[in-house]
């Protein structure tokens, strides 16, 4: 196939090609390995029957709204009343609720978020909780 | 009748998936062969595409200039509109991709008691921006899913887009302004008679597949939620050549995900073509310089003409007559 | 034909509403007064166009050659091998409908085939059948239709109903040009014989005489002479042009129509009285006495061939470069064609103006001047005495020609040379002019008389926008540079606006022009009084 400026039209082609392409070769050769979140942290392990608010499915895809609902009933509505699930008391608190067990943000929370390329606001309020270096 | 026939065509697509997932667990075929065979499909059908316009020749110098031309020194010429030189050019074309310019003159004629008047009419131009920036933008943003560190430039414009903070997961704008702008795009074709009747098939599948593809992916952020985590790792398998099946990822991402396939697929037949055609557009993209600098056709052959000897020799008395000087006596 | 025109209110109550029925499936009613005569056959056997023979469009037979469906498709392959530009804009439409309701003929009819969108999809529907994947495959739901007999009409019908104004391209988001659909779309047709007799006769006589009117040397000659007599009663000043004479410094080309109708006529003399006050070292040509070309309403190759006169002419006479009159589509050929079908034209020299020493830098390659360019020239050098008041009894606007518009961007040289030989100038409305300009309705080889609903219709977005300032200001001069424009608008005016006249910019040069040794002039060139000279009408001689 004869091309007519053809010079112009392929250094074109080559260029979207190597837009379009960029995911292919951006990560050439990095297999990285999902992100496992960390649940050893001793306040868990102390725990009898290691279990949330909510199931881990549902704390997966859920617990960025659930925190939203705390926050919204806490601040803006002051309703501190705690959730008694299954007979436990859970305080309806990041710092105080969450992090009491989560203590390590680290390895629990920053993992996904990283890798996900999620950027939560929570800690423009919040202190980043101070982790203990083991 | 056209709107239906794109509307459920689409419509099977979805459930094409669907079935495929829930009945017959095609998980392999939907998650890894047709992505695949779409980008190739994507790839090859764009480049031949290109290449076949690439294989006509430009014979004639031919931009519709709109602007006044070089001419001298003290009468100002339009650069932009009417470039006699290649940065000219290189600005009127990014102006007409990134900005869509020509789009931005259209008016509305209208007739009042026989007067005609023609309004600005720039609706058509801020949906068409609206909806070819905002896919860009959410095109990018999907680069998070794909980039095992992902650079700065995409957490950016993932702020930037979501900075209303509205909602858990944030609301990203360019979602609600690509399915704003997509409906409205809709809406015109079905209400403006004029452009109702010139409206084809070709028209509407386009639309109702990137509606669907944004439907699908705004329920996956907030209704049928999937495992990200999954999703991502599968991504990067994909791009690895080293696919994955992901454990807890909805039939909604497939669904998703073959949409997008089928875009992909769709697009080198399609007038979506005009994404890489503009770039060729012989209108835009040449110098209004002909008359400074010769251009050549590669086909030019020579034709037959009548010549001044055969001329004179029609009229050569005629032409003594009355004084017009001749060559031969 | 005896077609009635209708009035002009009746005309201009005009239904946009679209049929309920699909286009495709609505073949195209041919419509007394829209279209032209048929070619015949003498005109076509001139130039060795094919499949001559006389026919007529209002025929239900029109006597297609055998296998004409292969002819076409063949034709449409080798076109998209040649122009990128029909295969890019067969390709890349989507349809959006911004060029539908710019138009003037879908603004002056409402026929949804007269949207250029709709228009291109005539041809681009069976591109598709025959030249796509898609088109092949799924056929209708792709759009794509066969090639038929109704098909066949209705490109005539509606090819012939476009004046590659290129108004619309300059609304595309991708540039597509009708224009460029057009020129194919009628090439299709010329392989079969189905051209108009409007175009054919013009271009027949054009090759053999030299100018589409077929005027012989003698004639054009002759006709000359009347200018001169008229320049000598109106200035006093005997001019006397050259015809053909080797060695000039300049050919002058420019549209025969303006050696033989009104208001054309006044162009040519104030041409003349120009060059003649110049002294320029220029000649006429009765070779090259054309500066249109109907040719490029046929086919490309017509056109080439119809062209070749003017450099051939020039390359025999010896002249420095060319100087070419107002003409719209004739400049749309010289800026953007004749250089590349007949260049380089390296036997002339860079043009440069004897009387100003400017030289022509955009004009360098095909050395032709634009006439407008030449005197705009001369007037910011200061070497015409103008006197605008001659003109005051005008009130002039002005109309871009589409070509010289849209096809190189002759904008600003026109109003500058107009505002200085009138005194009283106003614009028409913004949309309506410069690039936006609107055709006069009768291009590209429509000016014919049957078809004279059609060009009204045509003419209707321009007539509007002269009546507007002929209402808010008073306009009674419509100017402009080119010959169909002068033409046609004359018509068009008349029908639409009645009290507006129309012009050359060259004819007000030549009224305001202060000639040397000439006499107190007491009237225009067309015998109108001069504001303050109304009394003495019947003391000159």
């Amino acid at each position: 196939m004869k091309l007519y400026d053809g010079g112009k039209i392929i250094f074109g082609l080559i260029i979207f090609l190597g837009l379009i392409t960029i995911p292919f070769y951006f990560n050439a050769g990095k297999a990285v390995a999902p992100p496992k979140p960390k649940l050893d942290t001793p306040v868990i392990q102390a725990l009898a029957v290691k279990e949330c608010v909510k199931p881990k499915e549902i704390m997966r895809a859920e617990h960025m709204r659930i925190l939203d609902d705390w926050r919204n009933s806490v601040v803006r509505e002051d309703d501190r009343q705690k959730i008694v699930i299954g007979g436990k008391e859970f305080t309806k608190s990041l710092q105080n609720g969450c992090l009491k067990c989560h203590s390590n943000k680290k390895d629990f929370c920053d993992k996904c978020h990283t890798y996900m390329a999620v950027n939560p606001y929570c800690w423009d309020c919040h202190f980043t909780p101070k982790e203990n270096k083991s | 009748m056209k709107i239906i026939f794109s509307f459920f065509t689409v419509v099977l697509l979805v459930l094409l998936a669907f079935l495929g997932l829930k009945i017959a667990n095609l998980y392999y075929l939907f998650g890894v062969i047709i992505p695949y065979a779409a980008l190739a499909i994507f790839i090859i059908g764009f480049v031949y595409r290109v290449m076949k316009w690439a294989s006509s020749p430009v014979p004639f110098r031919i931009p519709t200039t709109c602007g006044q031309q070089k001419s001298f020194p003290w009468i100002k010429q339009n650069k932009i509109e009417n470039p006699s030189s290649t940065w000219g050019v290189i600005i009127r074309m990014l102006l007409e991709v990134l900005a869509f310019r020509s789009l931005f003159r259209n008016t509305k004629t209208e007739s009042r008691d026989g007067k005609l008047s023609y309004g600005s009419d720039k609706w058509l131009w801020m949906a068409g921006l609206a909806f070819h920036w905002s896919f860009l933008v959410i095109l990018i943003r999907h680069f998070r899913f794909f980039a095992a560190d992902v650079p700065s430039v995409i957490h950016l414009i993932e702020s930037l887009d979501s900075f209303l903070q509205i909602g858990v997961p944030l609301l990203y704008m360019t979602d609600i302004v690509l399915v704003a702008a997509v409906t409205f795009l809709f809406i015109r074709r079905v209400v403006i008679p004029q452009v109702n009747y010139i409206s084809l098939i070709a028209d509407y599948i386009p639309l109702f597949l990137i509606l669907g593809i944004a439907i699908s992916g705004i329920l996956m952020r907030y209704l049928f939620k999937v495992h990200l985590v999954g999703v991502k790792n599968f991504a990067i398998g994909l791009i690895n050549f080293n696919p994955v099946i992901p454990e807890g990822v909805g039939v909604i991402f497939y669904i998703h995900l073959f949409l997008i396939s089928s875009l992909f697929a769709y697009f080198p037949f399609s007038k979506l073509m005009h994404a890489g055609g503009v770039f060729l557009s012989p209108t835009r993209n040449l110098a209004n310089n002909s008359r400074m600098k010769r251009h050549v056709n590669p086909w030019d052959y020579p034709v037959k003409v009548h010549t001044y000897e055969e001329y004179e020799d029609d009229f050569r008395e005629k032409m003594k007559n009355v004084g017009i000087p001749v060559e031969k006596e | 034909m005896a077609t009635k025109l209708p009035k002009p209110d009746e005309l201009s109550r005009i239904d946009y509403t679209p049929p309920k029925k699909c286009w495709m499936d609505t073949p195209a009613e041919l419509k007394p007064g829209m279209y032209c005569w048929g070619a015949k056959a003498k005109n076509l056997n001139v130039v060795g166009f094919p499949n001559a023979r006389d026919w007529s469009p209002a025929e239900e037979d029109w006597k297609l050659p055998k296998e004409w469906e292969g002819t076409v498709l063949e034709g449409i392959h080798d076109r998209l091998s040649k122009y990128r530009s029909f295969r890019l804009f067969m390709d890349v439409c989507v349809r959006c409908g911004a060029c539908a309701d710019k138009c003037h003929f879908y603004i002056g009819t409402g026929d949804p085939k007269n949207m250029p969108v709709l228009r291109a999809e005539l041809l681009r529907s069976v591109y598709r059948k025959y030249f796509t994947v898609p088109g092949k495959l799924f056929g209708g739901l792709a759009g794509a239709r066969e090639l038929t007999t109704e098909v066949l009409k209705e490109w005539w019908y509606y090819f012939f109903q476009c004046t590659e104004c290129r108004r619309c391209s300059v609304f595309c988001p991708y540039g597509i040009d009708t224009a460029e659909v057009t020129m194919m779309g009628r090439e299709l047709l010329n392989l079969l014989g189905l051209n108009i007799d409007w175009i054919a006769g013009p271009v027949a006589n054009c090759y053999k005489k030299g100018n589409h009117l077929g005027l012989e040397p003698h004639t054009i000659k002759s006709s000359m002479e009347f200018f001169l007599d008229d320049i000598d009663t109106l200035t006093g000043v005997k001019v006397e042009p050259t015809f053909n004479r080797k060695g000039a410094e300049i050919l002058f080309v420019t549209p025969s129509v303006d050696l033989f109708a009104d208001p054309g006529t006044y162009t040519a003399m104030g041409y003349l009285m120009l060059f003649h006050e110049l002294g320029l070292d220029y000649t006429w040509s009765t070779y090259a006495s054309e500066g249109g070309n109907f040719g490029v309403f046929t086919s490309n190759e017509m056109a080439k061939r119809l062209h070749y006169k003017i450099y051939a002419e020039a390359k025999r006479l010896g002249v420095k470069y060319i100087i070419g009159g107002e003409c719209g589509h004739m400049w749309r050929l010289v800026n953007q064609y004749l250089d590349t079908w007949h260049g380089p034209a390296d036997f002339m020299e860079e043009p440069v103006s004897p009387i100003t020493g400017t030289k022509f830098e955009n004009a360098k390659s095909t050395k032709m001047v634009h006439v407008i360019e030449f005197t705009a020239d001369l007037i910011k050098n200061g070497k015409l005495k103008l006197d605008p008041t001659r003109n005051d009894h005008l009130n002039v606007t002005y109309h871009d020609s589409c070509n010289t518009a849209r096809g190189m961007g002759l904008l600003d040289e026109p109003r500058y040379v107009l505002k200085n030989s009138c005194s009283n100038f106003h614009e028409m409305p913004e949309n309506t002019i410069r690039e936006q300009t609107f055709c006069c309705g009768s291009g590209t080889g429509l000016n014919a008389s049957e078809n004279m609903e059609l060009r009204m219709r045509g003419g209707i977005p321009r007539a509007n926008a002269v009546k507007h300032v002929h209402e808010k200001y008073g306009v009674n001069m419509l100017t402009n540079i080119c010959a169909i424009d002068r033409a046609t608008l004359k018509a068009s005016m008349d029908y639409w606006v009645p009290d507006v006249s129309v012009a050359g910019v060259h004819e007000l040069v030549g009224n305001a022009l202060i000639m040397t040794g000439e006499k107190e002039r007491t009237t225009d060139m067309r015998g109108e009084p001069l504001p303050g000279k109304e009394g003495d009408e019947n003391e000159t001689v």
